[in-house]
Order: structure tokens, then sequence, then C-alpha cells
């Protein structure tokens, strides 16, 4: 799949660090305001997503994409299964809130759920972002003569 | 304005996904039918809980004075968390569907529900 | 296009729009009457209410949307989650069989 003008690699690469930083504000800020970790995972694989279809799939098949985003979805897993032990350990079910509650309104306040929300959307990164890795690295390098 | 106008819109939106499922017979015609299906059902669950003259279930000292008012005056937020959870599970269904009409594209030559009934190989 | 099982078929779609929009504008509650549920004819509260009441001050966070998705149902996203794996699994599996078969 090749790249695109010239115009339109500046302005993605211009425009990908504002996505990415928007994505996390999202994540973050999951028991503030509205979003959470799957609305904001999905917005920092589309950012990555951007830049695959402006630069072509050739810069991408170099370094091994594909071990890393699996390599990340498992760490998102693992996140989640840890904060439920604690729960287990320091209180008396699985995912019991029990880190300190802060004043309403700052950021760090609510338990868990900060770092609850931080797996998820890790997770859902790294998944959409493995869907899109193995539809297009199966059907790479063949001719398009399937009758068309 | 009718009131009650998102019920008849989700039930539209249900009967033209019934209608695709019945009538096409491309393969990936019917997973847009499906998706369509999907959409009215996740609306009808989110209007069943409105509250005429409602504010968003999201406490901030603008909006609301105290916490009392607060719960007086807030929409339902229970269907929300309920259709949070099935878009996502949308989006796993359509990916598994979609691979598996190019899997069965790769195996028969067409994608004709009526031709790979007969292809048996 | 026009044989009798195409006619019949389009007539039935019709019959299921029009049943399905009586059956909601009928027995259910008028829209926008939310703390009322009518279970065998006796008026009942919804369990929203009492969400909307308790959950700020026992979690400490303002997002009462997201704290119920956490905090108080949050084996059904842990299930979501799981879902979400082997829905990535699935795809990784078969985008392998059609790589090897070429």
């Amino acid at each position: 799949m090749a790249g695109m003008t010239v115009i339109v690699r500046t302005i993605s690469r211009i425009l990908f660090p504002f996505i990415f930083l928007f994505g996390i504000y999202i994540i973050l800020h999951g028991h503030l305001t509205p979003g959470g970790g799957f609305p904001g995972g999905v917005i920092i694989a589309a950012s990555v997503a951007m830049l695959i279809l402006a630069y072509g799939l050739e810069r991408v098949l170099k370094n091994n994409a594909f071990l890393r985003a699996e390599v990340l979805d498992t760490i998102g897993s693992l996140t989640i299964a840890a904060i439920g032990i604690m729960g287990l350990i320091f209180g008396s079910y699985f995912l019991q809130n029990t880190l300190p509650l802060g004043e309403l309104g700052r950021l760090i306040s609510g338990g868990n759920f900060l770092w609850l929300y931080v797996g998820v959307g890790i997770k859902v990164t790294a998944g959409i972002l493995l869907i899109l890795f193995a539809m297009l690295f199966a059907t790479w390098g063949e001719k398009d003569d399937h009758g068309a | 304005m009718i009131m009650g106008l998102n019920y008849i819109v989700a039930m539209l939106l249900i009967a033209a996904g019934i209608y695709c499922l019945l009538f096409k017979r491309n393969l990936l015609k019917l997973v847009i039918g499906l998706a369509v299906m999907t959409d009215g059902i996740h609306l009808f669950l989110i209007s069943m809980g409105y509250r005429l003259g409602g504010i968003v279930p999201i406490f901030s000292s603008e909006v609301a004075p105290s916490l009392s008012e607060f719960a007086a005056r807030a929409v339902d937020p229970l269907p929300q968390a309920l259709v949070l959870t099935s878009i996502v599970i949308n989006i796993c269904v359509t990916a598994l569907a979609l691979s598996l009409c190019i899997y069965a594209y790769r195996h028969y030559g067409t994608l004709d529900t009526t031709k790979i009934r007969r292809l048996k190989e | 296009m026009t044989s009798t099982r195409n006619v019949i078929a389009a007539a039935l779609v019709v019959v299921i729009g029009l049943a399905l929009i009586y059956t909601v504008t009928a027995s259910l509650p008028p829209f926008g009457s939310f703390p009322t549920r009518y279970v065998d004819g006796k008026i009942e509260s919804a369990v929203g209410e009492a969400y909307l009441e308790n959950a700020i001050w026992q979690t400490g966070a303002t997002n009462v949307v997201t704290t119920i998705v956490w905090g108080y149902r949050g084996y059904d996203t842990l299930g979501e989650s799981t879902v979400l794996f082997t829905a990535v699994v699935g795809v990784i599996m078969i985008f392998r069989a059609l790589r090897r078969e070429e």
C-alpha cells in the first residue's frame, strides 16, 4: 500500500501529537468528565492508523510492530488482574476499592478508578491495532486479479 | 414535537435491519443489516431512562448546588452504562464477521449466499 | 422481483414494524417518566435512583456512569474485556490461516 502526497504527509505528521495527547486526556479524566478507557483507546488507535495511511505500509513492516502490540495487550490485562488481586489481599472481595478516596473534583481521587482506566485504555488500543495489522499483513504483496 | 419520537425511530431502525436481513443476498450487506439493527436497540435502551427537564448525571458545583437536588433532577445512569459495554461487544462481533466473509471469499470465489450453499469442496 | 414470496415477505416486514410501534407506544410508561416503574400493576422505584443518591459520597468520583461501570458492575466489564481479547485472538487466527494457504 503506497503512501500519499507531500501535503498529506506533512499535515498528518503535525497533527499526530495533538490527537495522541487528546486521547491520553480522555483516558486520564475518566472519573471527572464523560469518556473513560474505551473511547480514549479508540482515539489513540485512530491516530496511529492515520499515520499508517499517510506513510504507506513498507515503513511499518521493517520494525516488528506485531510483537509490540501483542506485548502491550498483555500488559493491559495483567494491570487489571493485579489491581483486582490487590483488592482481594487488602480488603474482602475482588476489585474492592482500597486506595484512599481524595476530595471531590481532583485528579487523584476516587480510589482505583484511575489505574483501572489506564489498563483498559492500553488494552483497547493494542486490540484495535492488532486487528488492523492482522488484516493488512496477510494480504500484503499479492496482485489484485480476483476477477474485478 | 411528538412525545415518544425516540421509540418510533428505534422501531423503524429495527424494522429496516430485519428487511435488510431478509432481502439481500450479498454477505457484506447482511453484516450492514446487523449493525443497523444493533444501533436501533441501543437507542431504545437509552431513551427508556429519560426524565423530563433532566440534566446530565455528572456532578459539578455550577450545575446543581447540592447533592440531594442533583439526585432529584438527573437522568437515569444505568442504561447508559450497559450500552457502553454493548458498543464494545458490537465492535468485536462485526470484526469477526467481516474476517469470516474474507475467508469465505477466498475459499468459494463468490459472495452470493445462494451459490455458496451448492459448492462443496 | 415481484414473485409471491417476495410480496409476502415485504408484507411481513411491514406488519412486524407496525406491531412493534404499537406495542411500544401503548404498553410502556410514557416517554420521560423516569423514577416510576410499573411491575404487575404496582408502582416501584428504579435502581438508578439509589445509584444517583449513594454513588458520589461512597466513591468520591463525580462521574456517576463510569462509577457504575467499574464500581458497582465491575464483573460485567471484566467479562467484556475478555470478549475483546477473544475476538482479537480469533481474527489473528483466521488471517494466519489465510497467509499460509499461499
